[in-house]
């Protein structure tokens, strides 16, 4: 996801696209990426490294890994 | 014939469709705000190239809603014609109007650049003064032109002749090579069921002047205009 | 949360010197705010003041009958062209921020250029790039980061100049050792406008309002000093500075909503915010006008919560224009704004006093004289280090490379090789003007609705620059002008972007000083004036600085379609002639570099006569209607300039540079100034032999183009040949496969 303080612009113009089209209120919409992995024998710190070094983007991006089995 | 070209938010080849189109001897041609709501008295709407709405979320996927659309809806419904040019064939596709959508390159990377078109079918409003197997000399300048249709829809479409145009060699030979964004079936231009409605990625109105890159552009919309006089003729 | 106390330490961390600071005491009568030192430091700030450059820059000529705006009036300078139109346009840096996100570095940096035009009453119409990074070749981890960065940066200038619907017609790309760390971004944009057009960006009118418009403002681009004061906690991490990213999107929404509020006449004023935002802004219009501005802060409109004023200040989020409104108008401002989906507010207004005042509400957080902010800031005259020009090249210590093998080694150097790869991502024929592609020396513009026709080209050979700078600099507006010459076009002004180290370092200031006294020897020998610019210091790593780039952009007016001229051969049969000597000088040169491994040797000599000449006999003879293409030698010399010329065309050539004591790669590849390669129809090689004569310039058929698609080149005794489809392969092939592996 973007950082927090980034500006997105996807968002920003997405949320306006939302009020235009009747629903008031939207306070905020963020914009990422959500990808999905299959790997044989990774450590949790493998996939910590992986996320940060090439599938996000430190200077403008945060991300949250979930393994799920 | 009046062509309405309609501006959204972003929209940039706006000016450039108009100017193309008034240096046809007898055309008018204005630019309509994406929030008016009526398009009665043209002959012919043009959706044109650009970033509407910074193609944000999709491609088009934000003008589609933008008020004049329904407008362009019931003008396509009514036998209309309408062309969508790059951005515009994306908010077509988007709004349904045309089957199928615009994916990413395959390259991944924007690519402008001349290409060279082999006419399909010239049996529709907007390709009837040029010849089947022609090949024309167009150029693209987009990120998002790789089109793709469910098996189902991409069947129907090529049987039904809606293919209007292929990327190509100079020869006209459709190849893997001659693909510049993996689209299938080499598809860089589609129609309607009904023939009025017209999307392709490249753009016809930066080849109307042979100082500015050459003259192809021009049959297509010499095409529209010959229809539209041939259908006032009938009215 | 309550402002920090000022200590030494604070003000040492807003990069205030201990005598800057004494003197904003003396301005002040008192000791500073909080704000009032963010304020003063972001303004008196090499980047913003220009400190360490502005006595050198005063050297520049910058005026002329055809000035309309002069450099450092306004934003962007103001050229005549003729029938009631003008262009305005400009070349502006965002080296550091590229350094450390190039994707937004360089997007913001094209939106930034962009608004700089927009802001002078003119609609962008094209746009123009020069970058330069470390070496992409090879496996090392600089290697890598340095494709990272450029592909990055390429990337964010696609990004931005396509999607706000501006064409990127023209540019270089470098790329050189001295780069790696400090990739240099210079973005130039032109815009065309009626001189009635012009829009200026000052605050008149007592009691006008002060409207802010464009998008929200967040903490993008916040100096480190702002979080000296802060623990930083978990909670602040969320309020880091931010990386500024661009929006193009809301750029064109606020291109076309200024352009039609300036078409009104509700507007007495615009700026565009910049860098230091709404501070420079503000302060800027203030002095301009003679008058005050006072502002609230807590009537911006802000995309994130809690933010202080201090923070608002200095906020660099991107999009953003500051407007004054002539008093009764503001319902315009409404009408347009609200059909562009753009926030605007009505945030202060125009005072008579002089002052910069800035409220949070009811209390007060700035008070400080305009003028002493925007233009009373320190200047110093930084030591100069004396210089040795550099020995002449001892050829003697140069082997004999083959040219057989040197061409295509040559060609295949990143810096000279076809950069299509890059071009290719820009939408360079939106707006349907572009009459000349990407590729050529010079990009050709019509500009439809004024129905003139413009030419553009950027250059600086910056090793020519590091050997001499004086030199090189010359050399960069000569070769701009020979450019243009090439394409038809007659020069009508400069725009500078100096890109330097560390000034505090004598041998990087002399670099400064010189390359500004040979760009303004070039200007006064080409009679165009530098209509103004960008200086970017501090360009260095602890493994140096970069060499010395001072990137000149050079617009000229081409009188009549029929005189635009490319540089690719168009017919077999037709002759081939050189303008110009065969020359010998190798020193500095290209094959020296990336066949020898050396950067040495005296740059080639600039004899500003002798190039205007030929350049006047080109256009001579290019009005004549005979010239079917024209290109210049530079980086790689005459071999490189001929193989050029055939590449895409399915041609070959046949050259015989005739009898010589010069070694082949002496003769194929030197770099001697003033040459220009044509080919003319057979039939009119007579008409041309003859009017180049009266002209007095040397020339000499050197060869015709073949059928056959092979380049032969013949130099005394020697015989060289090579396979053009292999020669472009090799040039079109380079980059791709240094990026794409």
């Amino acid at each position: 996801m973007p950082k927090p303080a980034i500006l997105d612009p996807a968002g920003v113009a997405t949320g306006r696209a939302m009020e235009h089209l009747g629903l008031k209120g939207v306070r905020s919409v963020r914009i990422g990426k959500s990808i999905e992995i299959e790997v044989d024998g990774a450590t949790e710190q493998q996939l910590h490294e992986i996320a940060h070094d090439l599938l996000s983007n430190p200077v403008v991006e945060d991300y949250k890994l979930q393994i799920l089995s | 014939m009046k062509a309405a070209v309609i501006q959204f938010p972003g929209s940039n080849c706006d000016t450039d469709c108009h100017a193309a189109l008034l240096t046809f001897p007898g055309v008018e041609a204005e630019i309509v705000w994406h929030k008016e709501s009526s398009l009665s008295g043209y002959d012919a709407i043009v959706l044109p190239g650009g970033f509407s709405y910074g193609d944000y979320l999709r491609c088009g996927s934000i003008a589609r809603f933008s008020p004049i659309m329904a407008a362009v809806r019931e003008a396509a419904d009514a036998g209309v014609l309408v062309l969508g040019i790059c951005n515009g064939f994306q908010i077509l596709c988007e709004a349904g109007l045309l089957p199928g959508t615009l994916l990413r390159n395959n390259g991944l990377l924007f690519r402008c650049e001349h290409r060279h078109l082999r006419l399909e079918n010239t049996e529709t409003p907007f390709t009837s003064v040029l010849h089947k197997g022609q090949v024309l000399d167009l150029p693209i300048a987009h990120g998002e032109g790789n089109y793709f249709a469910e098996p189902a829809t991409l069947k129907q479409i090529e049987e039904n002749g809606q293919v209007l145009l292929r990327y190509s060699d100079g020869a006209g030979n459709v190849t893997p090579e001659a693909n510049p964004n993996g689209s299938l079936g080499n598809i860089a231009g589609i129609c309607s069921h009904g023939r009025n409605v017209f999307g392709l990625m490249p753009h016809p109105e930066r080849v109307c002047d042979t100082l500015l890159g050459g003259m192809d552009g021009r049959g297509i919309f010499q095409s529209m205009i010959e229809w539209s006089q041939a259908n006032k003729k009938n009215n | 949360m309550a402002n920090p106390a000022i200590t030494p330490e604070l003000i040492a961390k807003h990069g205030l010197s201990t005598e800057e600071y004494e003197k904003v005491l003396s301005i002040l009568g008192r000791e500073p705010s909080f704000e009032e030192l963010g304020v003063f430091s972001v303004m008196w700030s090499e980047h913003c003041s220009y400190k360490n450059s502005r006595p050198e820059l005063r050297k520049f000529p910058t005026t002329g009958p055809s000035v309309l705006v002069k450099a450092g009036e306004e934003n962007a300078g103001v050229i005549d062209i003729g029938d009631g139109w003008a262009v305005a346009f400009k070349i502006e840096s965002h080296n550091h921020p590229s350094a450390v996100e190039p994707f937004q570095g360089a997007a913001t940096g094209v939106g930034g250029i962009i608004r700089d035009i927009f802001t002078m009453g003119a609609r962008p119409v094209f746009l123009m790039d020069s970058l330069r990074f470390g070496s992409i070749e090879g496996d090392s981890e600089q290697a890598k980061t340095n494709r990272r960065l450029f592909a990055g940066v390429v990337a964010g200038i696609a990004h931005y100049g396509n999607c706000i619907g501006l064409p990127t017609v023209a540019g270089e790309v470098y790329f050189d050792e001295s780069y790696s760390g400090n990739p240099l971004v210079n973005a130039f944009c032109l815009g065309i406008l009626r001189h009635e057009q012009i829009a200026r960006g000052a605050a008149e009118g007592i009691g006008n309002p002060v409207f802010y418009v464009g998008a929200e403002t967040g903490r993008d681009g916040l100096a480190g000093a702002a979080f000296a004061s802060r623990e930083l906690t978990e909670e602040s991490k969320a309020d880091r500075p931010a990386v500024q990213v661009g929006d193009p999107f809301r750029e064109k929404l606020l291109l076309e909503a200024c352009l039609e509020l300036l078409a009104t006449d509700a507007v007495a004023g615009i700026q565009d915010m910049g860098a230091a935002g709404l501070t420079c802004s503000t302060c800027e219009t203030a002095s301009r006008g003679g008058t005050g501005v006072e502002i609230d802060i807590q009537l911006v409109p802000q995309r994130a919560k809690g933010q202080t004023p201090y923070e608002v200040l200095l906020s660099e989020s991107q999009e953003r224009m500051l407007v004054i409104v002539k008093k009764g108008r503001e319902d315009v401002v409404k009408r347009i704004f609200e059909k562009w989906d753009l926030p605007y507010a009505e945030i202060g207004k125009v005072t008579d006093d002089g002052m910069m005042r800035v409220r949070n509400g009811s209390d007060v957080v700035v008070n400080v004289p305009a003028r002493s902010l925007a233009d009373d800031g320190p200047l110093y005259s930084r030591e100069a280090a004396p210089f040795t020009p550099p020995a002449p090249l001892d050829l003697s210590s140069v082997p004999q490379a083959d040219p057989t093998t040197a061409l295509p080694k040559l060609l295949s150097h990143p810096s000279i090789a076809s950069k299509r790869w890059v071009w290719r991502q820009y939408d360079h024929m939106v707006r349907t003007g572009t009459a000349v592609l990407p590729g050529s020396d010079a990009a050709v513009f019509i500009v439809r609705e004024a129905n003139k026709i413009l030419a553009a080209a950027t250059d600086c050979n910056a090793i020519y620059c590091k050997l001499d700078p004086t030199v090189g600099a010359r050399i960069a507006v000569a070769e701009c002008a020979r450019n243009l010459a090439c394409s038809g076009a007659v020069p009508i002004g400069v725009t500078d972007n100096l890109n330097f180290g560390n000034p505090h370092k004598p041998e990087n200031f002399y670099q400064l000083r010189a390359a500004v006294e040979g760009i303004s020897e070039g200007c006064r020998a080409f009679g165009v004036p530098v209509t103004g610019g960008n200086v970017s210091l501090y360009n260095e790593s602890p493994a140096g600085a970069i060499d010395p780039t001072p990137t000149i952009s050079m617009v000229g007016t081409i009188a009549d379609a029929a005189h635009i001229t490319t540089q690719s051969f168009k017919e077999a049969g037709d002759q081939i002639y050189l303008i110009g000597e065969t020359g010998s000088e190798l020193g500095a040169s290209h094959y020296l570099l990336a066949i020898h491994g050396r950067k040495e040797g005296a740059p080639p000599a600039l004899d500003f006569e002798k190039e205007k000449a030929i350049h006047a006999a080109l256009l001579g003879v290019i009005r004549k209607g005979i010239v079917r293409s024209a290109h210049d030698c530079s980086e790689g010399g005459l071999a490189v300039a001929i193989a050029e010329s055939t590449f895409g065309t399915g041609f070959g050539a046949m050259i015989d540079l005739g009898v010589t004591n010069d070694r082949p790669d002496v003769v194929l590849f030197n770099e001697t100034q003033g040459r220009i390669v044509i080919s003319v129809k057979a039939a009119d090689a007579a008409t041309l032999e003859k009017e180049l004569a009266t002209s007095d310039v040397p020339f000499r058929k050197i060869g015709e183009v073949t059928s056959k698609a092979e380049l032969s080149i013949k130099t005394g005794s020697n015989s060289y040949n090579w396979s053009v489809a292999s020669l472009n392969d090799t040039f079109e092939g380079t980059i791709p496969s240094l990026m794409e592996s």
